[in-house]
């Protein structure tokens, strides 16, 4: 007995260039605030890019986006909607507000099934929005998706590089693509994590400020653009994709 | 018409097979449906017959439906999916995304939503048979 739904999963993705999960080992360092501000930024700069949300038990892109009314249409297959300019797909549509729990193989087969049925336009990018961790969303996009690179978000502090070394030591071992290190909510100059990552072989590929008016800008598409840590991820855009 | 993503993805891993196991022609394709996920055979049917790539010409294929079974984690308790007793909105999310099952469905003896889906989620390709 075969599980069909993976054999078409590269197949639906064949026309998307480039394919970025923005992963952490640690939770709450800002995944999905720059997940979601990286897609708009590169919209901005007349890319076409899908967002889509892989952490399917505690979502938020769709806050952080402000999505609207708009719902996925059924068309052999589901067609993301697009806001703000972006293709965005999320486990939201199907369960609304309400609280879904879910375990490890059953969110092993949300992704198959979202990967396997939705269809993407031929876009410039796929950001993909991860849950904390080196779980299944890590695991089972590595053994699905042939052109996964992964973007990881760390913060200042020891405890969540900590994790992000380990992360980045399993994609390592896995030979997964790992584009670089970006070190969020920054409060002090400190060189600590650039020195950290460097003796990683890995990319540190830039900084963003803590900026405690983004709370404020949150669900704002035009507000959003405007923080700094729109700027900052506009560069790093600039430099390293 | 989400069925033919699904249409798709068998004769996606059907013609994998046949590569594998060097089948030139491949003559039929067996598969099983959860009923959890209410995929209509009909629409199925239909995008086979579309789609049909060369090495698929004479392909029969045949499709067994499966119900679901659903156990609760907390209590034990194991019982069988039923649409019936559902919204219809809620019976389209679970067609969509069967997971979704944990979102609405609560076990009826204790009201988790911490089942198993133990039988019967979705499409499974049962058995795929050819000639060299
Ligand atoms: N540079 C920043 N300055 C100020 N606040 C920030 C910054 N980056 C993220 N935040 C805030 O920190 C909180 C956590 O961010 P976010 O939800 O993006 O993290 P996450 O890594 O996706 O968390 P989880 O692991 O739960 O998915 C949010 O309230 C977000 O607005
Ligand atoms: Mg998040
Ligand atoms: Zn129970």
């Amino acid at each position: 007995m075969a599980d069909p739904r993976t054999s078409i999963i590269n197949q639906r993705l064949k026309h998307i260039n480039r394919i970025i999960a923005v992963t952490s080992g640690k939770g709450g360092v800002g995944k999905s605030l720059i997940a979601t501000t990286l897609a708009l930024t590169l919209s901005k700069q007349h890319r076409k890019v899908g967002l889509f949300d892989l952490d399917f038990t505690s979502p938020s892109t769709h806050l952080i986006l402000g999505t609207k009314d708009a719902q996925p249409k059924e068309e052999k297959g589901i067609v993301p909607p697009t806001i703000n300019g972006i293709e965005y797909m999320s486990l939201i549509y199907y369960c609304s507000d309400k609280p879904t729990p879910l375990r490890g193989a059953d969110t092993s087969n949300v992704l198959i099934e979202l990967l396997a049925i939705t269809r993407w336009s031929p876009l410039d990018y796929l950001i993909i929005d991860m849950p904390p961790g080196i779980g299944d969303a890590v695991l089972d996009l590595i053994r699905l998706v042939n052109r996964i690179e992964f973007l990881i978000v760390t913060t200042p502090s020891q405890l969540a590089f900590e994790t992000v070394k380990k992360q980045a030591i399993l994609l390592q071992q896995l030979h997964a693509p790992i584009i670089g290190i970006i070190e969020n909510m920054k409060m002090t100059n400190t060189k600590n994590i650039q020195q950290q990552t460097e003796k990683l072989n890995l990319a540190y590929i830039g900084e963003i400020p803590y900026d405690p008016q983004v709370e404020d800008a949150i669900g704002d598409e035009t507000k959003l653009l405007s923080t700094v840590i729109a700027q900052k991820i506009t560069e790093i855009t600039h430099r390293r994709l | 018409m989400h069925e033919w993503a699904l249409a798709e993805a068998v004769i996606a891993a059907a013609t994998q097979i046949a590569a594998k196991e060097k089948l030139k022609q491949i003559t039929e394709i067996t598969i099983k449906i959860g009923e959890l996920q209410q995929v209509e055979t009909d629409i199925l049917e239909f995008a086979f017959q579309q789609l049909k790539p060369a090495n698929l010409k004479n392909t029969k294929f045949h499709i067994k439906s499966q119900k679901a079974t659903l156990k609760c984690r907390v209590c034990g308790n194991t019982w069988l999916f039923a649409r019936q007793q559902l919204d219809p909105a809620i019976v389209e999310a679970i067609h969509f995304i069967p997971e979704t099952a944990h979102t609405y469905i609560k076990c009826p003896k204790c009201s988790s939503p911490d089942f198993e889906i133990t039988e019967g989620r979705g499409i499974q390709l049962e058995k795929v048979t050819g000639v060299r």
